[in-house]
């Protein structure tokens, strides 16, 4: 679904992203955690256009939006690359949500005005997606009227309105209260349990644990190891994530 | 009474003047300041310049010296454009309250969380939807209160006018108080100013309320 050759990005003299490369097939969950600053959100944003990759190449579907050939960046044109984006939902830590609109409007803004859907089917979709998020009663709501927990379920739901083949979740429980997470957390889960491609970033490690079929560790800007759950929690190769899983499972479990 | 009737009536005649006067500005300078700060922000370096430029020179200026400057100035630059009083009057207010609305405008617009451009963009909107649909409504709520001010400001700036002699409220006012040697007439014109900007909060405040509703 989406695959990155030597992906590298820097904003000015700091190498945010060195050499990264890492493919998501279909019907996958990989999660990615890491200490703060290893790149993990940079790589995320990579991936959906909202950072221009330095050199490198991103694939999504097969398809380039952005290229190294012969280490040259080969242009493409925003608005192919925009098009391309379009298979990709993206979750932000943030939630991002329109203050201006209710849930609904959040969640049918671009069913409406991007793939230019009827507004009946719209709202039957809008609702739907309300429902599953368990928010139907918040439908004529406006953002400042919801938890924290609330927002990124519209979010979620604003989301999966575009039919996205891979979701992108960028620390989608970070500015949350930790009574809120659990909630946040569940509507990720059922997601999995739908078989949706996911890329999450995250440092709710049971989570991850849980729900990801491999976990990416960042560090540095780097992929230090891609790998089963499992083996990432007991045995991993990198004698630093076993000191920074050590620290993180201490303090959230 | 009669007397008192008498003068007020001839004070509200100049008060359509001025009336004349504060409405056209406003249709005109707030598109303009719109205009310019979709200018201002945009990424087209030439139109940042210009926009800077104008911006500068309108608001490092006094409204009165502009007045003077296109009424006497222009046609000794340009020969033969010579605007009537009342016009060369509106067309110094556009300009000079284009320049406010463009800079309150440009705050407002920066003002919106680049968050909201960035779920915008992974929704798969364009620019122009981004801005129409997400940017300026949010834009609108949060400069009506300095557009407000910017209003208040234009009643009271009518006034400057009377330097060219024409006849809004202030300077029939004035007439009446030479000639009958009373400043009765200044507290009428001080009254109507009153009633004016009275109104101009009214219709603010109801739009407030309206753009209130999700916060």
């Amino acid at each position: 679904m989406i695959e990155t050759i030597n992906l590298c990005k820097s904003f000015g003299d700091l190498q945010v992203l060195k050499d990264v490369s890492f493919s998501i097939n279909k019907k996958e969950i990989i999660s990615v955690i890491g200490p703060s600053g290893s790149g993990k959100s940079t790589l995320l944003r990579c991936l959906i256009d909202l950072e221009k990759p330095t050199s490198g190449t991103i694939l999504i579907e097969g398809l380039p939006i952005a290229e190294e050939i012969n280490g040259k960046q080969k242009f493409i044109k925003e608005s192919v690359i925009q098009k391309r984006c379009r298979k990709l939902g993206m979750v932000f830590q943030n939630f991002n949500l329109y203050p201006h609109k209710t849930s609904l409007e959040n969640i049918i803004e671009a069913p409406l005005i991007v793939a230019k859907i009827d507004k009946k089917s719209a709202i039957q979709l809008g609702e739907e997606l309300l429902h599953r998020v368990g928010l139907e009663d918040k439908r004529d709501v406006y953002p400042a009227y919801l938890s924290g927990g609330q927002k990124q379920r519209v979010a979620i739901a604003r989301a999966l309105a575009m039919r996205p083949d891979v979701m992108l979740f960028d620390e989608p429980t970070s500015a949350l209260d930790p009574e809120l997470i659990g909630e946040v957390l569940t509507v990720i889960k059922e997601l999995a349990h739908e078989h949706m491609t996911m890329l999450i970033v995250t440092h709710e490690m049971s989570f991850a644990r849980e729900v990801s079929d491999s976990i990416i560790f960042m560090d540095h800007g780097r992929i230090l190891e891609k790998t089963s759950p499992d083996k990432m929690y007991s045995n991993p190769d990198h004698p630093r994530i076993k000191t920074f899983l050590d620290k993180m499972i201490f303090k959230t479990d | 009474m009669d007397y008192f009737l008498q003068s007020a009536g001839y004070i509200l005649k100049g008060c359509t003047i001025t009336l004349k006067l504060f409405f056209l500005t406003i249709i005109f300078s707030l598109p303009l300041g719109f205009a310019g700060a979709m200018a201002k922000t945009s990424k087209v370096k030439i139109l940042i310049y210009l926009m800077e430029a104008y911006t500068s020179i309108v608001r490092g200026t006094p409204l009165l010296l502009q007045i003077f400057f296109v009424y006497y100035g222009l046609p000794i630059i340009f020969p033969g454009f010579r605007l009537q009083r009342f016009n060369a009057a509106l067309l110094t207010f556009i300009l000079n309250y284009g320049a406010y609305f463009v800079e309150i405008f440009r705050g407002g617009i920066q003002s919106i969380d680049k968050g909201q451009y960035e779920a915008s963009k992974v929704l798969g909107m364009s620019y122009f939807q981004t801005m129409r649909r997400i940017i300026l409504p949010q834009t609108i709520k949060r400069v009506l209160p300095p557009i407000a001010n910017e209003a208040i400001t234009l009643v009271k700036d009518t006034a400057l006018v009377v330097v060219l002699g024409i006849g809004e409220i202030l300077r029939n006012s004035k007439e009446i108080v030479s000639r009958d040697f009373t400043i009765s007439p200044f507290i009428i014109a001080a009254l109507l100013y009153l009633v004016l900007n009275y109104g101009v909060v009214l219709f603010f405040k109801s739009l407030e309320k309206r753009y209130s509703v999700y916060d």
